[in-house]
């Protein structure tokens, strides 16, 4: 298409309240800092124990049962990073925000350069999320069990300030890994119809059904507990981080 | 029904391009302002009143017909669902849809859209002849991409086609959405998958969601389109273990 036809800037427009490089410039900042983060905690820390209170950047411990004394959370580690970065929500904000393809919608790209998308390397592997959700599933479980644990205090069912944070924590990650798009395809998805050959006679929509309509629901959504998920992911492991620094003490609420 | 009339004194300038595929400019006409009014109705009046020879596709006033798609200050709109109100006291640009070649004015030659829903094969197979028996529920899901009204604002976003000029190696958006509604039809029995993996080339999407927020049918295109078929290839194209699976269920005879 002719350059000399560019239309006006995107930015006065009736229908976006913040100006439309808002979103991936902060997109740009946090996800940033994040990945710092956790590459600090990933590689540096050696255990995110306090107690019964375990950091889900550390869950499940297998550096602690193969008996590896640095860095035991690399070991775990690559499976959420798979898993986020090739999650069809995150895809979309760094598609924006770090490659800027497109920075902003309908802005100007470089178009000489070569545009492979989504079908060749490095972005291909994207195609197989869904085996990194199985594996994601698979932790998901470990950081429920690790988070019954936040509520046995020596034994005794107690609730502190902490546990509270370690369940708000494993429920959002839940509800960010039920409303994946691959999990979504998997319930239900995948199928056209859902109660053929019945056809009329099924008044009632079928279990498979009803479960691809709720997981739909959630999945609307997808792109809010992507980012709850990873902000409570990162509050638990600093306020773990402060307790075992000594910095603040754990409050009990219940004992 | 009271004919509305212009607010007396008030006037909005509109700045117009004029031109064509290879050369043009804006042109700034003023418009007397009518409460309620579009910028279809202004560029009426300015068809009207002051360059009869502007041209301009329309037909429904009403975001049915999809004609009167364009860009206003730079983002796909129709002409006849975007109130001037709308931008208080900001200018406003016209401007044809950009990623197809401008014939003139505030027409774009649309037609390569139609040329890629005629490869579209297989067309819709059902599995019995119409009329199908079925519950609403079970076909709620594919009346969303009934409600496509062939505006091709996604298709005129879409980077792919828009900044990279990958014309021959994505269908964009729309053609997505026509593909998900023959494909996810309870009744279809035909499959595109290899189509969306070859030709159509839904792999060179990368789900950064300009078509759906510009879509004024409000169908939800890489939620419940692209995404739900890239997941369909990754079934046929990526999966091996789904692979093994179907090479599991394959020798057993099917019912006829
Ligand atoms: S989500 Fe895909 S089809 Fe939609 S505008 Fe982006 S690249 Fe194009
Ligand atoms: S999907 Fe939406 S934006 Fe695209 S052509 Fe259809 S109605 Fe227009
Ligand atoms: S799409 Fe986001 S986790 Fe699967
Ligand atoms: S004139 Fe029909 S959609 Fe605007």
């Amino acid at each position: 298409m002719p350059s000399s036809v560019r239309a006006a800037s995107a930015t006065a427009s009736p229908t976006r309240y913040w100006p439309p490089w808002a979103q991936s410039v902060t997109t740009l900042v946090v996800f940033s800092a994040f990945v710092l983060y956790s590459f600090g905690v990933v590689v540096f820390e050696r255990t995110g124990q306090y107690h019964n209170y375990l950091s889900p950047f550390f869950s499940p411990p297998l550096g602690q049962w193969l008996g590896i004394p640095f860095a035991p959370a690399v070991l775990v580690a690559w499976i959420p990073l798979l898993f986020r970065g090739t999650c069809y929500y995150y895809r979309r904000e760094y598609y924006h925000a770090f490659a800027a393809d497109p920075f902003t919608c309908g802005a100007p790209e470089r178009p000489e350069r070569a545009y492979t998308g989504e079908r060749a390397w490095p972005w291909v592997v994207s195609n197989w999320h869904r085996y990194w959700w199985y594996l994601a599933a698979i932790v998901l479980l470990f950081l429920w069990k690790d988070t019954v644990s936040a509520f046995i205090f020596q034994g005794q069912f107690g609730v502190g300030v902490g546990s509270v944070i370690m369940l708000g924590n494993v429920v959002l990650l839940t509800a960010y890994t039920l409303s994946c798009h691959a999990f979504r395809h998997l319930i239900g998805g995948s199928r056209d119809c859902f109660a053929c050959p019945r056809g009329i006679e099924a008044v009632r929509p079928p279990v498979r059904f009803r479960w691809w309509q709720r997981i739909s629901r959630w999945n609307r959504h997808h792109g809010r507990w992507a980012w709850a998920s990873m902000m409570s992911v990162w509050a638990t492991d600093v306020y773990i981080r402060l307790l075992l620094a000594h910095i603040i003490p754990d409050v009990r609420l219940l004992k | 029904m009271m004919e509305r009339s212009a607010v007396p004194g008030k006037e909005r300038v509109l700045y117009v391009y004029r031109g064509d595929d290879y050369q043009g400019e804006e042109v700034a006409y003023r418009v007397p302002v009518v409460p309620g009014m579009v910028v279809l109705d202004a560029l009426h009046f300015i068809q009207a009143h002051e360059a009869p020879d502007l041209a301009v596709r329309w037909n429904c006033k009403a975001a049915h017909c999809g004609s009167c798609s364009g860009e206003i200050n730079g983002e796909p709109r129709l002409f006849c669902k975007t109130r001037l109100d709308a931008y208080g006291s900001l200018d406003i640009h016209v401007h044809p849809l950009r990623t197809f070649p401008i014939i003139r004015d505030l027409v774009s030659d649309v037609s390569w859209n139609y040329e890629r829903a005629e490869e579209l094969v297989p067309g819709f197979r059902p599995a019995e002849p119409p009329p199908f028996h079925l519950q609403q529920w079970e076909v709620d899901r594919v009346e969303e991409f009934h409600r496509c009204i062939e505006c091709f604002l996604c298709q005129d976003v879409c980077h792919v086609l828009r900044e990279h000029g990958l014309f021959g190696q994505y269908w964009g958006p729309q053609l997505m959405v026509r593909i998900a509604e023959l494909e996810m039809h309870p009744m279809d029995t035909a499959s595109r998958t290899d189509l969306l993996h070859s030709a159509a080339g839904v792999g060179l999407c990368n789900v950064t969601h300009c078509c759906t927020d510009v879509c004024p049918e409000g169908i939800e295109i890489t939620h419940d389109a692209i995404i739900p078929l890239k997941e369909r290839v990754a079934d046929q194209h990526y999966d091996p273990i789904a692979a093994w699976l179907r090479r599991l269920r394959r020798p057993q005879p099917t019912s006829p």
